[in-house]
Formats: C-alpha cells, structure tokens, sequence
C-alpha cells in the first residue's frame, strides 16, 4: 500500500502570539500553560500520520481534541501554523492560491456535519457545485450530478430544493457533491453524526458499499467510537491536539495505548462488557422459612407481578412460586409453599457477560435468578432491562 | 473660556468645500451624467399615458404577490393612484418618483460595492462604519449647502443630497447580509476549489440577498423622506407641492400634497418589500 495523504509535524496555533507559543511548545509546556503565558490555544501540536490508498481512515477524538482543525489543514480551510501535508508527495503548504484551487478543484472534496448544502440551489445544482467552479460545461456536469445522485440513491429530486429533503437524504446530496467531482480524496467532517441512529448506520453502510467499488481515500471524523469501529481501515485517536494511537480497530480494541483510549472502549458495544450484574434488578421473594403463601401473593399483588422468587432464612436461591399455584394453596389452607416452589429456573453468576445469556433470555419466560458461588440470590434479569442497558440507559436499583 | 480661541471648523470646511469646487470639470461632469439619468426616467413616465402607469403598477403588483393574493393592496394602489390623478399632482407624482428611483439607482450601484467591501475587509468595515454614521445623522440640510455649490440648483443637487442621506442602509445590510451566510457554507464553497468571486456571486450575494433587498428597500424610504428637503433647491415634485404649502401657511394643499407622498410610499415599499421576499420553492 503507498500513502496518498501524508502528515508530517503539523501544528496549528490559535492565538496572537504564536511565536512564542510555539517556543513554549517546544519546550514541552501543556496546552493550558500556553494559554495562559501566551494566550494562544494549540488547537494541534505535531501531528503525524500517513493515510494509505484507498482506505478509510477514521480521525476520532472528543470535542476540542483538534480533529475538526486537523481535516481542516488538510484542504488548509484553516492554515497549518506549521508542518507539511502530502498529497502523492507535493506538499499543499507550499502551494499559492491558485495551486491550492487546482487541488481543492480535483484531488479532494468534503462533506460537512451539517450537510452546508446551499439552501438557493436545487439538489441537482448543488450536486453540480465543484464542477461548477471547475468550469465543466453545463451539460456535462448536470449529467455527472445525476449519476452521483443515482450513485447515493437519490432518484427524481433533482429539482428541489435542500429544505423539501430529510436530513438523511440530505447528506446523501453532501455525498454526491463530494463522490460528483471525481477526486480521489474524501474529507468527511462528522458526516454523519447529524443523523438520527437508523439512518446513520443505513449511511455507514452505504459508504462501506460505495467504498468496495470507488477505493476512494477517506478521511472520516467522528466522536462515536461504535462508528470508527465499523467504518475504519484503520483509526487514530486524538485528544487535546495530540495523537494517543494510531491503528487498526483491532489493535485499538486489544492493545489500547492508555487510559484515555481504555475508557473510550468501555463505552463500545455494551454488549461484550456488560455482565449479568450490570443488568439485574432487585427481585422480589419471600422467605420459604418464616412465609407463607398469603404473603407472598401480597408481595406479588404490592408489586404488580405473577410469580416470586422464594429464598430461605440463608437467603439461598429455592426457587419461584407463581401465583395461580399461591393461590390455589390460599383456598386449600395449606400453609406450606414448598409444595408449589418450582427450583427449574435458569440461574447465572454476576460475573457471566450477557451476550452469553442473551439467547436463553430471550426464549424464556421466567426471569434469570442472578446466585452467586454460595447460591444466594442477586437479583434477576427480565429483557426490558437488557435491552436498557445495552441501548445504554442503565437500570437504576433504587438503593 | 474666553480665551480658548474658537476652533475655525467652519473656515475650514469652507475651505475644503472651496478646493473641492476647482474640480469643475469633474462635477460638470457628474452632473451630466446624473441628469441624463433624472431625464431618462421623467421621458419615460412622460410619455405613459396615465393609464398605462396605473396598469403596470397594479400588474407587477399582483404578479409579485400571485402566491398571496393580495387583493386588498391592488384596491389601495388603484385608488390611490385615482387621487393623485384626480389632485393633479401626477406630473408631481413622477417627478418624485424620477427623485427617489435615480436616488436609489445610484445607491444601489455605489452602496452594494462597498458593503460587499466592507463584509471582505475588517479594516475597511472599522473605518467606514463611523462615515455612514455621520452619513445618516448629519442633518439632510447641512447636505444641500455644499451640493448647491458644486452641482447648481434643480433635480440634480436633490438627488446628491438624498443618495448621501440614503445610502448607509445599502452599506450596512449589504454587509450585514454576507456576514450572515453560514459559515460552513463559506467552507462548503471554498473546500469545492470556489475563487473569491465565484464564492460571492454564486453563494455570498444569492443568499445576502434577502438582508440587501431589506437595505435597498430602507435607503428608497429614506430618499422619499428627502423629496420636500430636496424642493429647497429647486427640485421638483410632491416635494416641492409641499414646500410652497409651508410658505404660503395652506394647510389643505399641504396634507393634499403630503397624502399623495405617503401613498407612493406605501407603494414603492409594498413592491419593494414583494420583490424582496424570497422565492418560495413549490412542494
């Protein structure tokens, strides 16, 4: 693989006196130090890195670590303080402006968070920005827009205009004035975090399918890890103007380079990390020892449920008395619940990740019993509380 | 105090106004010009017959407001029209009209450059902001002194005057209005490889332009506001009606006069103002 895009020591300064900010930073002061004895923010302090032909290349970091200033030096929307941008070798530093527009014209294009499609021209006009500038003739490039609506699944809206479309399609018609000009570089911006969920892994997907056949060179931002994960060739993680690691999704899954980056992975797929503990909630049960089957159908009516769990004096896991059978011991008197404690429900340990259980839980009616090694119970699992924490809302156990 | 000598600023800008009238040739020269502007417009409304005028201004009305149907302002406007008709002020009528359009032409052209200037430039933006405010808040009169001097007396020095006076809304909303595109719009044309002019006429001014016609619309406001200042020297119109109604203490044919330049007012502000209002796009 060769590299289309190199960086090489790029810095940006935000600020008045950027000498003497850049001397500080030399000296290896921190960012609020500068701020503070210079008053300039280092928005990137030395960025290095190489993007490969035809990758997708996944820049990630929170707001503020510089990412959003890092894509823009690299089609110098913003002016790199210092430090060198390569495409197939030629530094874009070095360019006036009239190279610059030569570059911006053919080799890359970008789309941008909020779409920034023109609101006064048509999809189809707006699809036909860049080579608009560029001077194609008019026919030729309403043509060429055409087939980059077609190309993102945009049939029939060529006439109307940016506000008459959803966000998703909107940032559809962001892609196909970026794929319309044929240059070989993307620049996306966040592209996608605009979009509600559905649509932005309908999006991913349809970049991941267009990328089979275009082999563009992507540089994708992006705060959702979920995202970087899926789309990315390779990701750099970014924080405070700085590169904490640069690869693979799985290397940064396996081999994460420091705190920042291990935190950043405890957020992915809930899925993988989350155990039976994380998900359980306080069961209700009654003590087979000292209750009877009054107060057990008294818990279940406080509770608004049809089964209970039934633990002894130790608190160890007995089992589950439902209420049709409570109550038929209620009619006969029998004070006795054992006879009807069924002890066939599935149990687990706190430790168990759920995506073990997952199956199991889904097929079952009765709730997991979450026990622990001397089989006391827990708590227990119903899949309304899976489905919570794995969408990210956490149970809350009212302590 | 009495010994702090007085600070000549009057002999001074005497002066300056008596340097500035050795530019004879230049002035002779605007003056020309402006007046060849002032006689293309009255040549036209003089050779439309009335009822020609009144069937343009009610069909570029209504063809302006066909998504709204505003039946109510083409009533106003025709008998408005009637009665300024009907008063024998329409010769008066046009004059003014000639006034405020040459004024607001001249605007247009000079004020949109340098609101477009002033939204590229900070320095020029600092610099120029105090000018039009002097332009505006200076009182109108104090204009028609020098414009005497250099231009005679008649349509033309009014025309100066009111171009001055007018102006800065242009200026301002001009500028306000590029300063107010979306910046990643700006990124959006630039990152495409857009030159600085294609940047401003394909994205900047379409969507300005809105903010600008508002500017365009308050400068024309102004100018009317100008007419009877401007009849002092001698131009002539509703204004000028007006002016000889003060002198003559005729409160009748003054609020005649005055009624008819409120209506062409509302007239020119409600066309103004349609033109203004962005095309909606059909769903």
């Amino acid at each position: 693989m060769t590299a289309k895009l190199q960086v090489q020591h790029l810095t940006k300064i935000f600020g008045r006196r950027i000498p003497r900010a850049e001397e500080l930073l030399k000296q290896g002061k921190s960012k609020a130090e500068i701020l503070k004895s210079a008053g300039a923010t280092v928005g990137v302090n030395d960025a290095n890195f190489e993007v490969n032909d035809g990758e997708i290349f996944v820049i990630m970091g929170l707001s503020g670590s510089g990412k959003s200033t890092m894509i823009r030096m690299i089609n110098r929307l913003i002016e790199p303080t210092s430090g060198k941008v390569l495409i197939d070798g030629e530094n874009l530093t070095d360019l006036n402006k009239k190279e610059l527009l030569d570059v911006r014209r053919n080799k890359m294009s970008m789309v941008f968070q909020n779409f920034a499609l023109f609101p006064n021209r048509t999809i189809i006009e707006n699809t036909a920005y860049g080579l608009e500038v560029k001077g194609v003739d008019k026919d030729e490039r309403l043509k060429k827009a055409h087939d980059a609506l077609e190309l993102v699944g945009l049939h029939g809206y060529d006439n109307q205009y940016p506000t008459q479309l959803s966000g998703g399609m909107q940032q559809r018609v962001g892609l196909a004035r970026a794929l319309a000009t044929d240059s070989e570089i993307l620049l996306m911006d966040e592209a996608f975090s605009a979009l509600d969920p559905l649509n932005r892994k309908d999006m991913q997907d349809e970049l991941l399918d267009l990328q089979e056949n275009l082999h563009k060179t992507i540089v994708f931002i992006s705060h959702d890890l979920n995202e970087a994960l899926r789309i990315g060739d390779r990701i750099m993680i970014m924080k405070d103007g700085e590169i904490v690691q640069t690869g693979t999704p799985e290397e940064i899954l396996t081999q994460p380079a420091d705190e920042y980056v291990e935190k950043f992975i405890e957020d992915v797929d809930r899925t993988k990390v989350l155990t039976a503990a994380n998900v359980m909630i306080r069961p209700t049960f009654v003590n087979i020892d000292k209750d009877g089957p009054r107060i057990a159908m008294r818990r279940m009516r406080e509770n608004e449920i049809s089964s209970v769990y039934v633990v002894n004096s130790k608190r160890e896991f007995v089992g589950v008395a439902d209420a049709d059978h409570v109550m038929g011991l209620i009619k006969q008197k029998n004070p006795d619940l054992r006879s009807v404690v069924q002890a066939d429900v599935p149990t687990t340990s706190p430790e168990t990740p759920i995506t073990e259980i997952m199956e199991t839980i889904s097929q079952t009616p009765i709730p997991f019993a979450v026990v622990d090694e001397q089989n006391h119970l827990m708590g227990i699992i119903i899949r309304g509380a899976v489905l919570g924490a794995i969408s990210g809302n956490e149970v809350t156990e009212d302590e | 105090m009495n010994n702090i000598p007085q600070l000549p600023v009057s002999s001074w800008i005497d002066k300056f106004v008596d340097w500035l009238a050795s530019f004879e040739g230049f002035f002779n020269g605007m003056t020309n010009f402006i007046g060849g502007i002032i006689n293309g417009f009255q040549w036209v409304f003089d050779i439309l017959p009335i009822w020609l005028f009144m069937l343009i201004v009610l069909g570029l009305t209504y063809w302006l407001n066909r998504n709204t149907k505003h039946w109510t302002l083409l009533i106003f406007e025709a008998v408005g029209l009637l009665y300024i008709w009907n008063q024998g002020f329409w010769r008066d009528m046009t004059q003014t009209l000639t006034l405020v359009l040459t004024s607001s032409l001249i605007a247009l052209v000079i004020g949109v450059p340098l609101g477009i200037w002033m939204a590229k430039s900070k320095l020029f933006a600092v610099i120029n902001k105090p000018v039009l405010d002097f332009m505006q808040t200076m009182p109108a009169f104090v204009y028609l002194i020098p414009a005497v001097a250099f231009f005679g007396i008649g349509m033309v020095p009014g025309v100066i005057a009111s171009v001055i006076f007018a102006m800065p809304p242009t200026v301002r909303m001009t500028n306000l209005g590029i300063r107010q595109v979306p910046n990643d719009l700006i990124e959006a044309a630039d990152s495409y490889g857009s030159t600085g002019w294609q940047k401003l006429f394909k994205v900047q001014l379409p969507l300005a332009k809105s903010t600008l016609m508002a500017g365009v619309n308050q400068s024309m406001m102004l100018s009317l506001s100008m007419v009877v200042i401007a009849s002092m020297i001698g131009a002539m119109g509703l204004g000028n009606k007006v002016y000889f109604a003060v002198g003559r203490n005729d409160a009748g044919g003054g609020f005649a006069a005055g009624l008819a330049i409120v209506i062409l007012a509302i007239i020119l502000d409600r066309i103004t103002q349609a033109i203004n209002r962005t095309k909606v796009p059909k769903s």
